[in-house]
């Protein structure tokens, strides 16, 4: 997909660097030594089906959950609990349309939202609220309550709110899970920018990769709470992704996407690939899981 | 000119010393449950304030027949119970609707007994009602400073922790991500809750206390859509609100049935739900507005599921 080197990733300039780390919660291990290096201006996709474990990865990083074992190092130093560095953009807001906060309000409290004390709104705040609404292409609907937009809009807002303190690591939260695909597809392309530009690092979680082909420079395979890491390429190949499974599975590539399914039964009888839907990871809902069957079948056809 | 000031400002208005005190009270008291009011909607907690306010007849019957002044009973009924709902909200959320509703339902049972026991004690026949109707006019000595310098007090602690307690509002994980404690600044703000719960209650009654802390902040939310203009908008209307019930209330000893006035907390309540219906005229209540250009834009309607077709039996 790109032309990215990476394979061995350099210990200088990392933005996150996370190595060996396990995680265990209630007898249960969650994450098993995984390990990954993020470097600037890089669109790295978390890839995997609900469950495996990207939601643990990301409150890893955020430093809300503590790793078992193992260590989380952002731009070099071990990660505190107020780690200005890294940026966060959750799925969705649940707040009321009456609500009285304006997505300006919003990105604003990205400056200062944590801070305790009373200080009145300087010039240099208003400016740089204003030019991140810009950059996002929020400027629209800026005096708009949060509570009143779509889906799409209020994700912009989110992506603003995340980048005016200027962090070196944006994370996403599966943003794309309640959008339509061409908002999704709009999000995608905005992040994918903004990683380029700004020289930071995205790392963008989703269950299904192929919204992120055209951008994405490196992914994190996310699966029984281990990792495969690397470029597209490297990563989503049948003997990488079975050996990450523990179970035999298939990748195939039809027009351009990616699918992931269930090895075992795959013939060239489309029959069979069907059945072998049940087992695809790409989709979690059913869907998806019905095209990604019907897509499964075409390829068998087209090897016969 | 001085007929029309008569009628509206019944001789003796402004020389009467309980209504200095209720002036005094009704200036600063709402302008707290404005801005408490405008937080507690903002993060859905109406349903806490109106518990923490209910409990508050527990406390302050409580502390009259201890001799207390009722302030002190509400408030200290009122911290133990948002703590309480602290602890309890750590639990799953089904526990947490069961516990709240059973320790309501026992505090008014035994707050029942408690003012049943006042009414026995004898002389003290109208305290039942100034417990749960409030008056404006009956503040006894402490009272009055003691409310007012606790009203700043809440003030000032609200101010400080306004943005991180905004953020949290808005969205708890975005803050939780920033490195803010959301569960600390919950507390934080369950007690700055029931401080302000137990001054309304003592202004209009702890069951009318709920209309004082919520209703000027729902009239706020449909006239600006700036988080500390409503604020602020919200005291407002809860000053002006209550200072037209204190003039009412005064002129109504002159109304029918005369000699007795009708109680404050009437109008006040009667005042704030008139600013409420007034206030669904407003252009800021409008959806959609706040944007720039035609509102909308194709392909960024919110997909919420696929539409349904329109079948025959939908046509029937």
């Amino acid at each position: 997909m790109s032309g990215s080197t990476s394979g061995e990733t350099s210990e200088h300039g990392a933005v996150l660097d996370i190595e060996g780390v396990s995680v265990w919660r209630g007898g249960r291990q969650i994450l098993d030594e995984i390990g990954f290096a993020l470097e600037p201006g890089e669109f790295t996709g978390l890839i995997g089906s609900n469950g495996a474990g990207k939601t643990t990865i990301l409150r890893v990083v955020m430093g809300l959950l503590a790793p078992t074992q193992g260590r989380v190092l952002v731009e070099g130093k071990p990660l505190t609990r107020r780690h200005r560095s890294v940026g966060y953009v959750p799925q969705k807001l649940l707040i009321d349309p009456d609500a009285p906060v304006r997505a300006r309000d919003l990105v604003g409290l990205g400056l200062d939202g944590h801070r305790v004390g009373w200080r009145m709104p300087s010039r240099e705040r208003q400016r740089r609220t204003e030019e991140m609404l810009e950059a996002v292409d929020a400027s629209r609907f800026a005096d708009a309550r949060v509570g009143e937009l779509s889906g799409g809009e209020q994700q912009r807002v989110l992506i603003a709110h995340a980048l005016v303190g200027r962090p070196r690591l944006l994370l996403a939260d599966e943003p794309l899970a309640n959008l339509d695909i061409r908002s999704g597809q709009e999000i995608v392309d905005l992040l994918a920018r903004i990683a380029a530009e700004q020289q930071i690092a995205v790392l963008l979680s989703a269950h299904d990769m192929n919204p992120l082909l055209p951008v994405m420079d490196r992914v994190v395979y996310v699966a029984g709470g281990r990792v495969a890491a690397g470029t597209t390429d490297e990563v989503v190949r049948t003997e990488v992704l079975s050996r990450l499974y523990g179970h035999p599975v298939n990748v195939l590539h039809v027009d351009g996407r990616v699918l992931v399914v269930s090895g075992s039964h795959v013939t060239v009888d489309a029959g069979a690939v069907m059945d072998t839907g049940a087992g695809m990871d790409t989709g979690m809902d059913t869907g998806a899981g019905m095209d990604v069957g019907v897509d499964a079948s075409v390829a068998a056809a087209e090897r016969r | 000119m001085e007929a029309l000031w008569h009628a509206l400002f019944a001789p003796g208005f402004f020389t009467s010393q309980p209504v200095r005190q209720a002036v005094l009270v009704g200036g600063v008291v709402p302008i707290v449950a404005g801005a408490v009011g405008v937080f507690t909607v903002l993060r859905g907690q109406s349903f806490a304030g109106h518990s923490l306010s209910a409990l508050g007849t527990l406390g302050g019957s409580g502390a009259f027949l201890l001799g207390i002044t009722p302030l002190w009973g509400i408030l200290t009924c009122g911290f133990a119970v948002a703590g309480v709902m602290e602890l309890a909200g750590t639990q799953r959320r089904r526990g947490r609707d069961v516990a709240t509703g059973l320790v309501l339902s026992t505090a008014l049972g035994v707050s029942a007994l408690l003012l049943y026991l006042v009414t026995m004690s004898g002389s003290t026949t109208g305290v039942t009602v100034t417990l749960l109707f409030g008056s404006l006019f009956a503040l006894s000595g402490i009272t009055v400073p003691a409310m007012t310098l606790l009203a700043l007090v809440c003030l000032a602690v609200l101010a400080l922790l306004y943005r991180p307690l905004l953020l949290s509002s808005v969205s708890p994980e975005l803050a939780a991500a920033r490195g803010v404690r959301v569960r600390w600044l919950g507390l934080a703000f369950l007690l700055l809750l029931a401080l302000a719960a137990a001054l309304c209650s003592v202004a209009v009654g702890t069951i009318l206390s709920t209309a004082l802390l919520i209703g000027p902040a729902a009239t706020a939310l449909r006239l600006t859509r700036r988080p500390a203009r409503a604020m602020v908008l919200a005291g407002l209307v809860g000053v002006v609100s209550t200072w037209i019930g204190v003039v009412l209330a005064y002129d109504s000893y002159l109304w029918p049935p005369a000699g007795k006035g009708w109680p404050v907390s009437f109008f006040v309540v009667a005042v704030i739900l008139l600013c409420y219906l007034l206030a669904g005229f407003a252009p800021a209540a409008r959806r959609g507005s706040g944007r720039a250009g035609p509102t909308g834009r194709a392909g960024e309607q919110p997909s919420s599921g696929p539409r349904e077709p329109l079948t025959p039996a939908r046509l029937r």
